[in-house]
Order: structure tokens, then C-alpha cells, then sequence
């Protein structure tokens, strides 16, 4: 019997989250209780269609989009066909009497033209042809029409013309907005470019000066970091993807300490405690090594004996815990968050803040860096990066110290 | 059987998990030389890491006390369980790898790029993870009942306690040493005790008649039996009876029960002579059901069969925590050469299982008869060889069992947490990750007693039906076919998934109890896995433009090696 109840139990369970998403997909503001007025109601109403129409038209007119949004648009206008187009062609068709696509396109080019709707007779020849009328609306960014919207009727109506040049407006607000998401994506991409075409002029600098030392007292060991400088120039420059592994990054990182504890000798030492689980994880190029430059930057400053920093790697689920702590000087937290804000630039090289954004940017704003640090108490830096996010491919393999064999 | 050896052993199995998952990165990778710690996960110990998380207590336990209930027929789980990585190096394992998938969801999300996708994939891994953690619990409530006596729940109870606090406090941390650790153990666990068992018998003159014939007693047997049951007499068997036989009492009386069915009340005692035949018994009608899977298959034999190998063949692509493993691989080949070892190191342990059961007919027959013959792995050290060297022996299979269910439930647990945590719960965080551990736990344990006496090997089997019906399609579908398509994905593992699940339920409720809808239900892999993937299929033809954007260079990424695939990749790209 018991066995029984459980076998229903496990039966009835699929049903309830089916009923469960179904619910929330279907949810509408009304069902929260007797709110207001019918027309307040018929407000929110509207509200909540336009809303819920919004999203797709975020990312840009294309065929996905305008069909996505499109029948939440014919609800809004109450109409018994609305078609989106582009400059060129019919992006789709919602509702009834499709055969009018070729008619609608002919008379595209004046909207496109003006920049102004106009409504006008359709003709057909089927008899029972439930839309005899056309509104042409047109969607404008920048004071250039990217697009029609077209509302079809049975008769002549002022309020579908009215109504219909509305909804166009709010659309093209919205695609509006969504040309704004794509200056800002362009904007971040040029960003990344740009540091890591800046990556480190001091750390060029440096470098080349305390390899020029060595070449007459050490030959063999100037030859060692010119190595060491070429590999991690390499990566630098990389070009293709935008992606790293962990593995890659961890030996860019290498490569630079090398170079530093040319510089600084004993003064520095590192320790690392990596899980080997994490270490295939794609991750933003070039973003934890800034971040171990300005852990040895702030532990080395103002400390005449030896600075230690460690880097942690944890395998966390379905996501990698990236530590990077040194027992330096540390940071007033006030100037740290207003570096953070972009309120003030950071004294020197790129810093954290790129770090930051490149993080939010990819992962979502729940992925930024959390640093915690106080005036001489050191810093410790902790990134989170997902085992797996859409779109974030490694673009190499996984190279096993390809540095060190070449040399 | 001596508690005082296997109690301790059991500890000490529990603590050093504990240890070797909190400790053991700590200690092998602190170091400031970067070529020693970044150095990536190889084949050999991601394999034994995989292995060590697939052989559950089915694997242990469960094969053993079906071989012993019923014979050869039983050596398809073994096979059946090692074959699935067989399909898996076929067709998965690399393209999975280099999708960068770390989950089942992932992967949906990866290749169809529609959020419902993710979510409904996500749903079937926290569904196969429940079924999958049912008998590892009841696994170790029969581990303790068998070791201490204590009640049926407890060892469940404890193991569900000890993973959930391991896994929320993240003590998983060097997952891949731990469950490396404990392929290991379990091994030797089962490999040591086999060996003396194997000697054991050669040293009793090596009797062969274990399958040739219906098993028999070997010397005077006293059996209680627990649980209501039947039996089913083809001869007449004479049997001395202390308590209640076709609802009349007895005491102490020597019966001669004619042929024909006889029911026998739980709590009787029956003691049977040396020579006796075993008789065959059914489960009683009161709500017991470890041998509804058998009779279905008693009927059926080749359905069954053939049910049992398609889902195991094709479900263990599906399984969630073997899944998030293939990610520790550096790239697409090390995740094929990974697979071709874990072939060899199940398919060495699969060796073993067989063994006790055969043994475990020769020397415990009884055992089919008292309900217990998942304990056969346990008690047959014991039984056999007795003494110290027995308990000894036995208490390193009693800690062996225990790794078995500690290493598979936290793989479960943490793979069906990851998912509520990160598809179900609101908002995210180390929080929200403990809460979701208890949630995944507390699912199967307050469902543990309401399901018990299947037997583990059938109920994980059940599991696979699942995950063979729902996870196969789409891996398959996904990774070699180019115009599936979002509502066909969901449709198929839907239809498929859904399917197979709605079977299991009514397989567990004892709906219907025999004939041939039974056997239907109870081996649905034969009809769900292809109605998922024609359902799949069809549904995708049907909406030709819904078919993923992009979907000619995510393929290129799953099938080129990663050397090769920044130009290729462009190219297509370009293309798409």
C-alpha cells in the first residue's frame, strides 16, 4: 500500500511542475486580486501586454524578434492582422489575410520615403477578404525608418490609425534602446581591446631594463627571460577568441612572475594551491593576470622585506573560486570603491576596475570581483568564474607549458 | 555477523572521505612551482575518479544478490553496466567535452540556446538523481540492519546525513582524489575477500553445480522469514515449521507441503534439511514488491532482457554525476582515452559481483528466501571462511559497501543540487547551495521508506530506463543531427523521459501486478527510448525554422579537435 502511495506520489509529481510553470507562465497582473476600476484594470492590461512585448524588440528587428513580439503587438492594437517589415521584405505576418504581403510591399516605399504613416484601401479579389484596410506606421531610429509596422482592418478607423502610430512610436523607443545595448556591447569589446593592446607599457619597460642587465653578468639567464618575455607576449598579443583556459591564463601568470622575480629577487615569493578540476575553465582573457600584477604592486610597495602572495584556484560546484591574496600595503576601502565606481582613474596601468567590468560584462553582474582589503592589512582578491556560460568557448587547447618546451 | 570489525570499518571508510575530499588538494598541490600546479586532471585518474563515482551499491551489492536469486540470467547488469561507456566513447564523450558543458543543462543550453530546454533537462536530471539516490540509501539501511541489526532507515538516514553535511560544507573540494580514492577501496574491498572466498571453495572441492541445477541446501538451515511471502512448490518439500504456514499455526512440527503455492506469515521460522531444494518465493500481497520486476521477467524473459540492455546501454550517457566529470578533461581526446579507461576499471570490478553471487547460491541460498539477497556481498565472508579471518573480511566489504553508497550519493547529491541551485531556487550563493543539498537529499530519504524492497539493482535500473529515454536523444540527437530543433528537443524528452518515468511510478506503486502490461511497464527503455527519439525527430522536421541559429558552428566546435578549430570555426561561422 505504502508502495502504492508513493507510486503516486512520483506519478503526481511531474503533473504539479508542469501546472507549476504553466502558472507562472501564464500569470497576469489581475490574478494578484480585485485591483481598481475596469479602466484601471484595462490599463494595466495594456501595460502588462506592452511589457511583455519589450524583451525580444530589446535585441534589435530581426525575423526571431518581430516574430516573437508580434502577437503580443496585435493584442495590444486589437486588430485582426499586424505585420513587421524591414526596408526590404515582410519579417512576418501575425494574424489573418497573409496573401496581402506582396500588395503591402509595394506601397512600403512611401513610408520608407517620408518618414510618415498613411492608411489606404486594399484590394482583393476574394470576396469574404476579412482585412479590407492597411495602417503603415513607421519605425524610426536616429530620424531613419528601419521598418514598417502594418495593422490591418475590416473598415476605415481614426483610432487604428491613432493607435497604430502609438505602438510604432513605443516601438521604435525600444529599438531605440536596443541600438543603445549594442553601442554599449561595442563599446565593452573595444575596452577589452584596448587593454589588452595597452597590456603593461611599465611592465614592457621593466622588463627589457632588467634583461639588458643580466646579458653581460648572465648571459644564460637573460636568454631564460627574454624566453619567458616572448611566451608571455605572446599571449598577450594573441588575437584570436576572447576566451582563455585557467591552465593558459595560470601560465601567462608564470611568465610574468618570472619576469617580476628578475626584477625583485627575493623579495617576492608565491605560493599556489590549484584543484586540477578547474583548471579546463574558459575565462575572459587576460582577467586574473592584472590582477596578480596588482597584488605584487601593492605587496611590494612601501615594504622593504619580502612580500607573499598566494593564488587559490577551488573547484566550487558549478563554479571555480578564484583567490588572489597578498600581505602588502592594502587600499583605503572608500578610494578602492570609487575606483571601482569609474569616480576616479587608478594611479597606474589598467587596473582592477577593467577587471571588473569585463567580469560583470561576461558573467553578469552577480560575477564582479569581491576584494577585501583595509589600510596595511593586505588584499585579497576573489573572482568567481561559471564552469559554463553560454558563449564563452576557450579558442585554444589546453597547452601543457608549450613555453618551456620551446625554449 | 561480527559488528565489532565492520562498525569501525565503516567508520574509518566515513572519515577518511572526509579527510582525503578536505585535504587532499591541500596537501599534494600547495607548492610555488606553477609546471607541478597547474598541471591538468590525466586520463588514468579522472577514470578511476569516474569509476569510483558510477559503481554504486547496485553495482556492489545489488548484482550479486540478483545473481543469486536468479541465476545467470542476471550477468546483463554487469555487461550492461560496463557496455554504456562503450556508447559513450562512441558517440558522446568527446563532442560533450569540447561543447563546454559542465552539466546536462548546459548542454542543452549550449546547443539549442533556449532557456525551456535548459530547464526541462534540468528537471530530468534532478528526477533521475532522486530515483538514483533511492537505493543507494536503502542500500545502507540493509548494510547496518545486516551489520548491527539496527532499524531498516538508520544506515540511510546516516549516509544522507554524512553526504549532506560533506557536500554543504564544500568537503568536496579534491573530488577527483576522493572518488579516485574510493574506486580503490571498493576493489579491494570486493577483489581481497573474493580471492580467500575463491580459495575457500577450492579447499571444499570446488562444488559446480551452482546454476546447473536449483540451488540446495548444503547443510541444516534455519531461515525467518521477514516478510509475507509465497512459495511456489514444483515438488514436495518436507520442512520443519515454527510459526503460522497457509494460515494455520504450527510449532515446531515437521510438515510435508504438497505441491502447488503456500503462503507463509512473516515471522515464521523454517528449517530445512541438508539437500533440500530452495523453493522459489513470491513476495506476499501486502504491499511488498522486490520480486514484481522478477515475475515480469519470469514471464518475458527476452523483453526483459532486452529492456534491461538498451537502458543500461543508453542510460549511462545520461547519468548527472558521471556527466560533470568529463569536464576535469583537459580536451576532447583526453575525455575519449578517459572513457577507455574507465571501460577497463569497471569492466576489472564487474569481474567481482558476479563471483559472490554464484558463490552466494552455493553457500547462502536461503538468502532468496528471507528477502535479504542484496546481503549477500556481506555475509558470505562469514558464512564461508568464519571466524576472525571472516570478520575481518567482512568488515572490509562492509566499509567497501559503505564507499560505494558515500562516493555515488555525494556525486548524486551534488549534481542534483548544482541544478535546484541554479534552475529552481531563486538567487544564487553559497547559501542557496546548502539549501539545495538538503533538498536534494531530503527528497529520496523521505521517499526511502515509502518504496523500499525493490531490489538496488532493479531500482537503478529503473534509473537508467529514465535517463536512456529522456538524456540519449537529445545527447545523440544533439550532437550528430543538425535540424533538431527546441520544441523537438523538449517534445522528445518529454514524451520519452516522461514516459519512462510514468512507467517507473506505476512499476513502484505494483500497478498492475503481472501480465503483460506489467512487463511493459517495468522494462520501459525497449518502447520509451525510441518513442523519445522519434518523437524528437518528428517534432523537429515539423518546425524546420526553429532550428538554432548558429547550429553549423556549435556542431564544428563538438566534432573538430581543438587544435584545428579557430580557422574551421571561422569559416563556419562566417558561413552561418
Amino acid at each position: 500500500m505504502s508502495g502504492f502511495l508513493a507510486g503516486v506520489c512520483i506519478a503526481i509529481l511531474p503533473f504539479v511542475a508542469a501546472g507549476f510553470w504553466l502558472g507562472r507562465r501564464t500569470a497576469r497582473p489581475e490574478n494578484l486580486g480585485g485591483l481598481g476600476t475596469p479602466v484601471e484594470h484595462a490599463t494595466f492590461e495594456t501595460l502588462h501586454t506592452a511589457s511583455l512585448a519589450a524583451p525580444p524588440l530589446r535585441a534589435g528587428l530581426t525575423e526571431e524578434t518581430a516574430r516573437r513580439s508580434a502577437r503580443r503587438l496585435r493584442t495590444l492594437l486589437g486588430t485582426d492582422a499586424l505585420c513587421l517589415t524591414d526596408e526590404t521584405r515582410v519579417l512576418v505576418w501575425d494574424g489573418v489575410g497573409s496573401h496581402h504581403r506582396a500588395e503591402i510591399m509595394e506601397r512600403l516605399a512611401g513610408p520608407l520615403e517620408s518618414g510618415r504613416g498613411e492608411a489606404f484601401r486594399l484590394t482583393c479579389e476574394h470576396a469574404d477578404c476579412p482585412v479590407r484596410w492597411a495602417v503603415l506606421a513607421p519605425l524610426t531610429v536616429d530620424d531613419r525608418v528601419h521598418g514598417v509596422l502594418v495593422a490591418c482592418a475590416p473598415r476605415e478607423s481614426a483610432v487604428l490609425v491613432r493607435a497604430a502610430g502609438e505602438v510604432a512610436r513605443w516601438v521604435s523607443v525600444q529599438l531605440e534602446l536596443a541600438d543603445l545595448d549594442q553601442s554599449r556591447t561595442k563599446l565593452i569589446e573595444a575596452e577589452i581591446k584596448a587593454l589588452r593592446a595597452q597590456i603593461s607599457p611599465h611592465f614592457v619597460f621593466n622588463s627589457l631594463a632588467v634583461i639588458a642587465s643580466f646579458v653581460r653578468t648572465d648571459p644564460e639567464r637573460a636568454r631564460e627571460l627574454l624566453l619567458e618575455f616572448a611566451d608571455f607576449t605572446r599571449y598577450s598579443f594573441r588575437r584570436h577568441g576572447d576566451f582563455t583556459t585557467l591552465a593558459d591564463e595560470l601560465h601567462a601568470i608564470d611568465h610574468y612572475l618570472a619576469l617580476v622575480r628578475a626584477r625583485f629577487g627575493d623579495r617576492l615569493a608565491v605560493t599556489l594551491q590549484i584543484a586540477p578540476e578547474v583548471l579546463p575553465v574558459a575565462l575572459p582573457f587576460l582577467c586574473l593576470q592584472p590582477l596578480v600584477e596588482n597584488a605584487v604592486k601593492h605587496g611590494l610597495e612601501g615594504k622593504a622585506d619580502q612580500c607573499h602572495i598566494q593564488i587559490t584556484a577551488q573547484d566550487a560546484g558549478a563554479e571555480a573560486l578564484v583567490v588572489i591574496e597578498d600581505d602588502g600595503a592594502g587600499m583605503d576601502p572608500v578610494a578602492l570603491r570609487r575606483i571601482l565606481a569609474g569616480e576616479v582613474s587608478p594611479s597606474g596601468g589598467i587596473g582592477l576596475s577593467n577587471v571588473d567590468d569585463r567580469l560583470r560584462q561576461v558573467y553578469g553582474d552577480d560575477y564582479g570581483l569581491v576584494i577585501e582589503t583595509a589600510l596595511g592589512a593586505g588584499m585579497k582578491i576573489t573572482a568567481r568564474l561559471p564552469k559554463y556560460q553560454p558563449g564563452v568557448h576557450s579558442a585554444a587547447r589546453l597547452t601543457g607549458g608549450q613555453g618551456r618546451a620551446a625554449s | 555477523m561480527n559488528s565489532a570489525f565492520a562498525v569501525p570499518a565503516v567508520a574509518l571508510v566515513v572519515v577518511a572521505t572526509v579527510l582525503v575530499g578536505a585535504f587532499g588538494l591541500r596537501i599534494s598541490r600547495t607548492t610555488s612551482d606553477f609546471y607541478v600546479a597547474s598541471r591538468t586532471v590525466g586520463p588514468r585518474l579522472n577514470a578511476a575518479a569516474i569509476s569510483g563515482e558510477y559503481l554504486s551499491a547496485a553495482s556492489f551489492l545489488g548484482i550479486a544478490g540478483l545473481v543469486l536469486v536468479q541465476g545467470p540470467d542476471m550477468l546483463w547488469y554487469p555487461v550492461g553496466y560496463t557496455a554504456g561507456y562503450l556508447v559513450l566513447l562512441l558517440f558522446v564523450a568527446a563532442p560533450l567535452r569540447r561543447s563546454g558543458a559542465y552539466t546536462l543543462p548546459d548542454f542543452a543550453e549550449a546547443r539549442l540556446g533556449s532557456q525551456s530546454s535548459r530547464r526541462l533537462a534540468g528537471a530530468f536530471v534532478v528526477g533521475v538523481g532522486w530515483l538514483y539516490l533511492l537505493p543507494q540509501l536503502q542500500g545502507a539501511g540493509l548494510t547496518l540492519t545486516v551489520l548491527t541489526g539496527a532499524p531498516d532507515s538508520l544506515g540511510g538516514l546516516i549516509v544522507a546525513v554524512v553526504v549532506t553535511a560533506i557536500v554543504a560544507a564544500g568537503g568536496m573540494r579534491s573530488i577527483t582524489f576522493v572518488q579516485a580514492f574510493q574506486y580503490w577501496l571498493k576493489l579491494t574491498a570486493l577483489l581481497v575477500p573474493a580471492l580467500f572466498l575463491v580459495l575457500a571453495w577450492q579447499g571444499d572441492g570446488a562444488p559446480r553445480d551452482a546454476f546447473g541445477e536449483p540451488a540446495t541446501f548444503r547443510d541444516q538451515r534455519v531461515v525467518r522469514v521477514d516478510d509475507t511471502l509465497d512459495l511456489r512448490l514444483d515438488r514436495p518439500l518436507t520442512v520443519t515449521v515454527d510459526g503460522r504456514v497457509d494460515g494455520r499455526p504450527h510449532r515446531d512440527a515437521v510438515l510435508r507441503l504438497p505441491v502447488g503455492t503456500h503462503h507463509i506469515e512473516r515471522g515464521t521460522r523454517l528449517t530445512f534439511a541438508e539437500g533440500t531444494a530452495v523453493p522459489v518465493a513470491e513476495r506476499g500481497s501486502n504491499g511488498g514488491m522486490s520480486t514484481s520486476l522478477a515475475a515480469g521477467r519470469e514471464e518475458r524473459p527476452l523483453y526483459a532482457t532486452y529492456g534491461l540492455i538498451l537502458a543500461t546501454f543508453l542510460g549511462t550517457m545520461g547519468l548527472p554525476h558521471v556527466v560533470v566529470r568529463f569536464y576535469t578533461s583537459p580536451h576532447g581526446v583526453a575525455a575519449r582515452r578517459t572513457t577507455v579507461a574507465v571501460l577497463a576499471l569497471i569492466g576489472a570490478f564487474y569481474l567481482l559481483p558476479p563471483v559472490y553471487g554464484a558463490l552466494g547460491r552455493l553457500y547462502a541460498p536461503e538468502l532468496a528466501l528471507s528477502g535479504d539477497a542484496d546481503a549477500a556481498v556481506l555475509l558470505l565472508p562469514d558464512r564461508v571462511i568464519g571466524g576472525l579471518g571472516g570478520d575481518l573480511l567482512g568488515a572490509l566489504v562492509a566499509g567497501g559497501a559503505f564507499a560505494a553508497f558515500l562516493s555515488t550519493a555525494s556525486g548524486l547529491t551534488m549534481a542534483v543540487a548544482g541544478v535546484l541551485t541554479q534552475d529552481v531556487l531563486p538567487t544564487r550563493g553559497v547559501r542557496h547551495f546548502r539549501l539545495g543539498t538538503g533538498l536534494a537529499m531530503a527528497v529520496p530519504l523521505a521517499a526511502s521508506p515509502l518504496v523500499g524492497g525493490l531490489p538496488v539493482a532493479d531500482a537503478v535500473g529503473l534509473a537508467f530506463a529514465v535517463s536512456a529515454s529522456s538524456f540519449c536523444p537529445l545527447l545523440v540527437l544533439g550532437i550528430w543531427w543538425r535540424r533538431l530543433t527546441p520544441p523537438g528537443a523538449a517534445a522528445g524528452m518529454l514524451v520519452g523521459g516522461g514516459s519512462a518515468f510514468a512507467a517507473v511510478a506505476a512499476t513502484m506503486a505494483g500497478f498492475p501486478g503481472t501480465g503483460g502490461l506489467h512487463a511493459l511497464l517495468a522494462w520501459p527503455a525497449l518502447w520509451s527510448v525510441p518513442l523519445g527519439f522519434l518523437t524528437m525527430i518528428l517534432v523537429s522536421l515539423a518546425t524546420p525554422g526553429r532550428v538554432p541559429a548558429g547550429t553549423a558552428a556549435i556542431l564544428a566546435r563538438f566534432h573538430l579537435p581543438e587544435e584545428l578549430r579557430t580557422e574551421e570555426l571561422r569559416a563556419a561561422e562566417a558561413k552561418a
